[in-house]
C-alpha cells in the first residue's frame, strides 16, 4: 500500500515537471520542457510556446523565478533550461559545464515627470544621468541641464531618483551602463541590487512607474516595453556617436546589429553603448542556459526546437509584446554554436534544419 | 434472561474490540500530525541556521548592528531592517490599538443587535484580504491622497530648522515609513478587533451589571470593570497584532520606500526584514548574499517567535483567570 503511494506520487512528482531532465524515454511529440529564471521574457516565453503547442504540440512550462532563481535551477538540473537577463562569463559557464545564448533583446528607459516637459523632450549623457542617481545633480535647473537642454523650459523642482527596489536584470542593466559611461559611478558598481546613493525603491516596473507618476520631479528607469505601453515620458539619451537617440525597437535593433557576437565567447556580451549612430546605450539581451552534455538528449533537442522555431517564426509575438527579435545574422550564429550541445552519446543532440 | 444477556454480550463484544482498534488508529494519526508539525517548525529552524551560518560567520556579531546593505561589495547588516520592521510594527500597533477597542467596544457593548453580526462580519472579513491587495491601494491610492492631504501640509508648516522639520524631511510622493505603519495598522487592525471583541465576550455579564446596578455610565463600566478585567488578555491581542504587523510582507514593500539603512523622518524611506527579502532573494545569486537574507529570516523568526510566546502566555493567564 504504501509502496503504491511512493509510486504515485514519484509519478506525480515527474509529471508535473519537477524532475524534468530525469525522465527518459519522453516520445518527441507532446513532450514537455521545463524552464525557469528571469521575469523579463517571460510574456514572450509564455506566447512563443502558446504558439508551439498548437503547432507540434510541444508544451513549454517556465517559471518566472527571476534570473538568479533561473541560473541556481539550471546549476542544480532541476530544469531543461534556465533563462537569465545577465549572462554568465564565460569562464562561470565553462565552470559549470553550460552553454548560454541571447534569445530576445529589450532595453531600460528612463522616464521622468516633470511639469510641462513631455516624453523626449529632454536629453540626456550618460555622465549626467549618472550625476542625477548619485544625488550630485539634485534640482531640474541645473546649470548642466540647462545647457544640454536649450529651448526647454527646466523647472526649479528637486530631483527625486526612482530606482527598483528588488534585485532585477533592469538594474543590472542600468547600472552596468552606467559603469560603463561614468567613472564616479564605480563607488557604487554594477550588480541586480546595488546600494542606491539616493532616492526610493519601487517594487518591480509598476512599483517604480507608480512613483514617478506620484512624484513631480521624478526620474525613474523601467523596461522598455512598459514605457510604450504605459506611455510614460522617456528621456532622449546620448549614445557614443554623440546622437541622441529616442528608445525605439529601430534604436534597440541598431544596438544589437552593430555589437560584433562572434568577437564574443559564449555570447558573453553586454549590448550598452554600442557604436552604432542610431544605437540605443542602454540595450540588452536576455539570455537561456543549457547543459553542455545532455543526460537526456531528448529534453536537449525539445528545448532547442524550441528556440529554432520561436527564432524562425516568433519574431512577429516579440514585436506586438515589444520587444526586439534578434538580428539574423546573430541568429545564425547561435544556430551554430548549439552544434556543442551534445547527448549522452557525444553527438549533437539538434541539428537545425539549415 | 441470561440468554438475553449472553446474546447482547455477543454482538456488542465484536464491535466493541473494532472500536478500541479504531481509536488506537485515530490516536496515532493525532500525534503523528502534531509530531509533524512540530518536526517541521525544528527543521525550519534548522535549514534557517544552516542557510544563514555564512553570513553570521563572516560578519560575526556585526551582523545585527550594521546597517550597511551592499550586495556589489558584499557588506551586509541587519541594523537597518530590524530598525524597519521594529519601528512601523510599533507605529502600527500605536495607531490601530485605539480604533480596535473602539470596535470590539462598540460591537459589545453599545451596537444595536441587528447591526451585530453585519458590522462583525465586515471586521473579520477585512482581516481576509490579501497583503497585495492593501499594498497596490496602498501604492496607488492611498500614497497620493496621503500625500496631498496629510504629508504635504505638514511639510510645509514645519519651521525650518527644528527638529520637527527633520522628523518630517523625506520624498513627498506618500510613501515611507508612517505610510507603511498606517496601512499596517489597518491590516492588523480587523484582527486585533476580533480578539479583542470575544475578550469582551468572557466577562461574566454580573461583573459588568453590578456595576451598572451601582450607578456607573457606560463609559465608567467600561473604563473601570471591563478593560481592567480583560487587561492581561488584551496586552496578548495587542502582542498577536504586532506579531502580524513584523511579518508582514507584501504591502510594506509596495510603500516603504525600500532604502537600506537607518530611517531618519517619518516620511523618510526604509526597509523592513520582510520587505528586504521579498525584494531580494529571486536574484540573490551570491553566496553571502543569499546567506545573509535567510540569517535576516532568521532574525526575524526569532523576533516573531518572542513575541508570540509572550502572547501566549499573557493570554493564557486570562483564561485561567
Amino acid at each position: 500500500m504504501f509502496r503504491k503511494i511512493v509510486v504515485a506520487f514519484t509519478a506525480c512528482l515527474a509529471l508535473s515537471g519537477c524532475n524534468r531532465t530525469e525522465d527518459a524515454k519522453a516520445p518527441s511529440q507532446g513532450v514537455q520542457i521545463a524552464g525557469a529564471g528571469a521575469t523579463f521574457p517571460a510574456p514572450l516565453y509564455a506566447k512563443w510556446a502558446e504558439a508551439q503547442k498548437a503547432a507540434t504540440g510541444l508544451a513549454l512550462n517556465y517559471q518566472a523565478i527571476g534570473s538568479g532563481g533561473g541560473i541556481k535551477q539550471i546549476k542544480a538540473k532541476t530544469v531543461a533550461f534556465g533563462a537569465s537577463d545577465k549572462p554568465l562569463k564565460p569562464e562561470e559557464l565553462e565552470e559549470a559545464g553550460l552553454v548560454q545564448f541571447p534569445t530576445v533583446i529589450g532595453g531600460v528607459v528612463p522616464v521622468v515627470n516633470i511639469p510641462g516637459i513631455i516624453g523626449g523632450q529632454i536629453k540626456l549623457t550618460g555622465p549626467q544621468l549618472a550625476d542625477i542617481y548619485l544625488g550630485n545633480t539634485k534640482k531640474w535647473n541645473d546649470p548642466a541641464l540647462v545647457a544640454a537642454n536649450p529651448g526647454v523650459k527646466l523647472p526649479n523642482l528637486p530631483i527625486t531618483v526612482i530606482h527598483r527596489s528588488d534585485g532585477s536584470g533592469t538594474s543590472f542593466l542600468f547600472t552596468s551602463y552606467l559603469t560603463a559611461v561614468a567613472p564616479k559611478w564605480a563607488v557604487v558598481g554594477a550588480n541586480d541590487a546595488v546600494k542606491w546613493p539616493t532616492g526610493q525603491g519601487g517594487k518591480g516596473n509598476d512599483g517604480v512607474a507608480g512613483f514617478v507618476k506620484q512624484t513631480p520631479g521624478s526620474i525613474g528607469y523601467v523596461e522598455y516595453a512598459f514605457a510604450k505601453m504605459n506611455n510614460m515620458a522617456h528621456v532622449r539619451l546620448q549614445n557614443p556617436s554623440g546622437t541622441f537617440v529616442e528608445p525605439t525597437a529601430a534604436t534597440f535593433a541598431a544596438a544589437a546589429a552593430s555589437a560584433d557576437w562572434s568577437k564574443a565567447p559564449g555570447f558573453y556580451l553586454l549590448l550598452l553603448n554600442a557604436p552604432g549612430t542610431d544605437a540605443w546605450p542602454i540595450t540588452g539581451a536576455t539570455f537561456a542556459l543549457m547543459h553542455k552534455s545532455q543526460a537526456n538528449a531528448a529534453t536537449g533537442k525539445a528545448v532547442l526546437s524550441f528556440f529554432d522555431d520561436a527564432f524562425k517564426t516568433g519574431d512577429e509575438a516579440a514585436n506586438a509584446l515589444a520587444y526586439v527579435p534578434l538580428p539574423a545574422e546573430l541568429k545564425a550564429q547561435i544556430r551554430s554554436s548549439w552544434a556543442a550541445i551534445v547527448g549522452p552519446d557525444g553527438k549533437p543532440v539538434f541539428i537545425p534544419a539549415p | 434472561m441470561t440468554t438475553d444477556a449472553s446474546v447482547l454480550v455477543a454482538s456488542v463484544a465484536p464491535r466493541a474490540a473494532r472500536g478500541t482498534g479504531l481509536d488506537r488508529a485515530f490516536e496515532i494519526l493525532c500525534f503523528t500530525a502534531a509530531t509533524f508539525l512540530l518536526a517541521a517548525l525544528g527543521g525550519l529552524i534548522v535549514s534557517l541556521m544552516i542557510g544563514g551560518w555564512p553570513a553570521f560567520a563572516h560578519f560575526g556579531i556585526g551582523f545585527f548592528f550594521s546597517a550597511e546593505w551592499d550586495p556589489v561589495k558584499e557588506i551586509y547588516g541587519a541594523a537597518g531592517a530590524v530598525t524597519g520592521t521594529l519601528v512601523t510594527a510599533t507605529l502600527a500597533l500605536i495607531f490601530a490599538l485605539p480604533l480596535a477597542l473602539g470596535v470590539a467596544i462598540f460591537l459589545v457593548e453599545l451596537c444595536p443587535a441587528p447591526l451585530r453580526r453585519p458590522i462583525g462580519t465586515a471586521v473579520e472579513l477585512l482581516a481576509g484580504i490579501p497583503s497585495i491587495v492593501y499594498g497596490m491601494w496602498g501604492l496607488f491610492v492611498f500614497a497620493p491622497w496621503f500625500s496631498k492631504h496629510v504629508q504635504m501640509p505638514i511639510m510645509m508648516s514645519a519651521t525650518p530648522g527644528t527638529l520637527w522639520e527633520t522628523l518630517t524631511t523625506g520624498v513627498p510622493n506618500g510613501s515611507g515609513i508612517l505610510s507603511a505603519s498606517l496601512i499596517l495598522a489597518v491590516m492588523i487592525l480587523p484582527f486585533m478587533a476580533a480578539t479583542l471583541r470575544e475578550l469582551f465576550l468572557t466577562i461574566p455579564p454580573q461583573v459588568r451589571e453590578s456595576a451598572y446596578g451601582l450607578g456607573s455610565t457606560t463609559f465608567e463600566v467600561i473604563g473601570k470593570v471591563s478593560l481592567p478585567y480583560i487587561r492581561t488578555g488584551a496586552i496578548g491581542a495587542v502582542m498577536l497584532g504586532l506579531g502580524r504587523a513584523l511579518g508582514e510582507t507584501m504591502a510594506v514593500t509596495f510603500i516603504i520606500g525600500n532604502s537600506h539603512g537607518f530611517p531618519t523622518s517619518m516620511f523618510a524611506s526604509g526597509s523592513t526584514i520582510a520587505s528586504t527579502i521579498a525584494n531580494e532573494f529571486a536574484e540573490a545569486t551570491g553566496v553571502l548574499h543569499t546567506s545573509s537574507l535567510i540569517a535576516l529570516g532568521l532574525v526575524l523568526f526569532v523576533i516573531t517567535f518572542i513575541v508570540l510566546a509572550l502572547a501566549r502566555v499573557l493570554i493564557g493567564r486570562q483564561a485561567n483567570l
